[in-house]
């Protein structure tokens, strides 16, 4: 990971390889694993508690501790250069006693490797795990969407609000198992909630400095607005 | 315009036998005549609906022939509302905010199931019609409905406008919500609107 902007070549890592196909005749269970993940347990030996081959992919399972670090290392270490996070999501079970899992999936483009990485949050404690947003910057959204719809809490994250439902949602988290399917308020009290929003207050930069919500901002994007600052990048 | 018919509005403003007199009603009529054949749409597209509505736009079944071709993105020049899709509760204050941006004379169509009842998204993120929102004038069958669908909805929204009235101020007057709880109808009247329907029935709103 030299630039910031450095061209990729899918597949350059690997001399002499194949052309990639669709594998055929993948079985549910068993089947040869990612070598990442090997290479991940040797390098972190307490960190790795299993590792999956489910359809042909490779599912890691990391203490949440050791998240971040791991990761850092995947995405770092020149046998591995997972430089690209392609989803960051959230698994509840209907059995109440399984822990919460975070999903993540990395690709590594120079390898041509897939590989799955979950954490697993006990429900009893608090739904805290580090964020990934450090790394790779597509992580921004996509914890936000977790946070949003499981309530997870991503420590480390630049801007961990809702994305999805409003700002001001009350309800909860819609995609955890308790949430009942039409919410927890009547659909009068939901309906006075979503028309009390102001859906000005999160425009962009340029918008915001002619809309009339100016006053609803939050202090820190008020000073940046008035000391000029825009988001053309 | 309002939800509730105004007394006597089943008389025919054009007639020459009704008791406005002849240059009256014949104003009426040709007021009428031009409203309803120059109705310019406000496009509120959010899901498949809005595609059947693009396909009426479209040169097979042509919406200039009612005078509706320009399609106004502005609500400000707007005359009817066409909402076609589903509308999330954080679209609420959007398409509120858009009708009361509309100046009066103003219609509302509500096009398709998710629109007019919220159809199959019985959640918590989907408004259960938009009617609990603005106030609508025609409501469009169908998931999504064919062209033909929308266009009789159109005719029938036509055929509103020709039968009002310049005696009737209401038609030129903003409807405000109530400034209580900001809405258009009571909450008791939204739960009823909201209660599940069809097989949601099974579900009930407590936690498991």
């Amino acid at each position: 990971m030299t630039g910031r902007f450095e061209i990729v070549a899918a597949g350059s890592a690997v001399t002499d390889s194949p052309a990639p196909a669709t594998p055929k005749n993948v079985s549910h269970l068993g089947g040869l694993p990612n070598p990442s993940a090997a290479a991940l347990a040797g390098r972190f030996p307490g960190a790795v508690e299993r590792v999956v081959v489910i359809w042909g992919e490779t599912v890691v399972f990391v203490k949440p501790a050791a998240v971040f670090e791991a990761m850092q290392w995947l995405r770092d270490d020149p046998a591995q250069q997972y430089d690209f996070l392609s989803d960051v999501t959230a698994v509840e079970y209907r059995d109440f006693e399984q822990p919460i899992e975070v999903v993540w999936h990395l690709r590594s483009l120079p390898y041509r490797r897939f590989l799955r990485v979950k954490a697993q949050l006990p429900k009893k404690g608090p739904l805290e795990i580090a964020s990934v947003w450090p790394l790779w910057k597509s992580a921004d959204w996509l914890e936000r969407e977790c946070y949003d719809m499981f309530g997870i809490r991503f420590t480390g994250h630049p801007d961990l609000r809702r994305i999805l439902m409003w700002e001001q949602y009350r309800e909860g988290y819609p995609l955890r198992k308790d949430f009942p399917l039409r919410g927890r308020f009547s659909r009068a009290e939901q309906l006075r909630q979503a028309l009390a929003q102001n859906p000005e207050t999160r425009y962009s930069m340029e918008e915001l400095s002619v809309a009339d919500a100016f006053e609803d901002l939050p202090a820190d994007m008020r000073k940046r607005l008035g000391t000029g600052e825009r988001t053309g990048e | 315009m309002g939800l509730i018919a105004p007394s006597g509005a089943d008389i025919v403003s054009y007639d020459p036998k009704s008791q406005e007199g002849w240059v009256a009603t014949r104003l009426d009529f040709l007021v009428n005549w031009s409203r309803a054949n120059s109705l310019w749409p406000m496009p509120f597209g959010t899901a498949c609906c809005a595609i059947e509505f693009m396909a009426t736009a479209a040169s097979r079944f042509d919406l200039a022939r009612f005078g509706m071709e320009r399609m106004s993105f502005s609500p400000r020049q707007a005359d009817v509302l066409i909402c076609a899709g589903r509308v999330p509760f954080k679209l609420a204050p959007i398409i509120r905010r858009i009708w009361q941006q509309m100046p009066q004379p103003k219609w509302c169509i509500s096009m398709g199931a998710c629109a007019s009842s919220g159809g199959m998204f019985d959640n918590y993120a989907v408004v259960q019609g938009i009617d609990t929102i603005i106030p609508v004038d025609v409501y469009v069958p169908g998931c999504p409905p064919r062209p033909e669908g929308l266009i009789h909805g159109i005719r029938l929204l036509q055929e509103k406008v020709m039968n009002e009235r310049r005696a009737d101020n209401r038609i030129r007057e903003e409807i405000n919500p109530d400034p209580s709880s900001e809405l258009y109808i009571p909450p008791s009247a939204i739960n009823e609107l909201g209660e599940p329907f069809g097989n949601s029935v099974h579900q009930n709103r407590s936690a498991p």
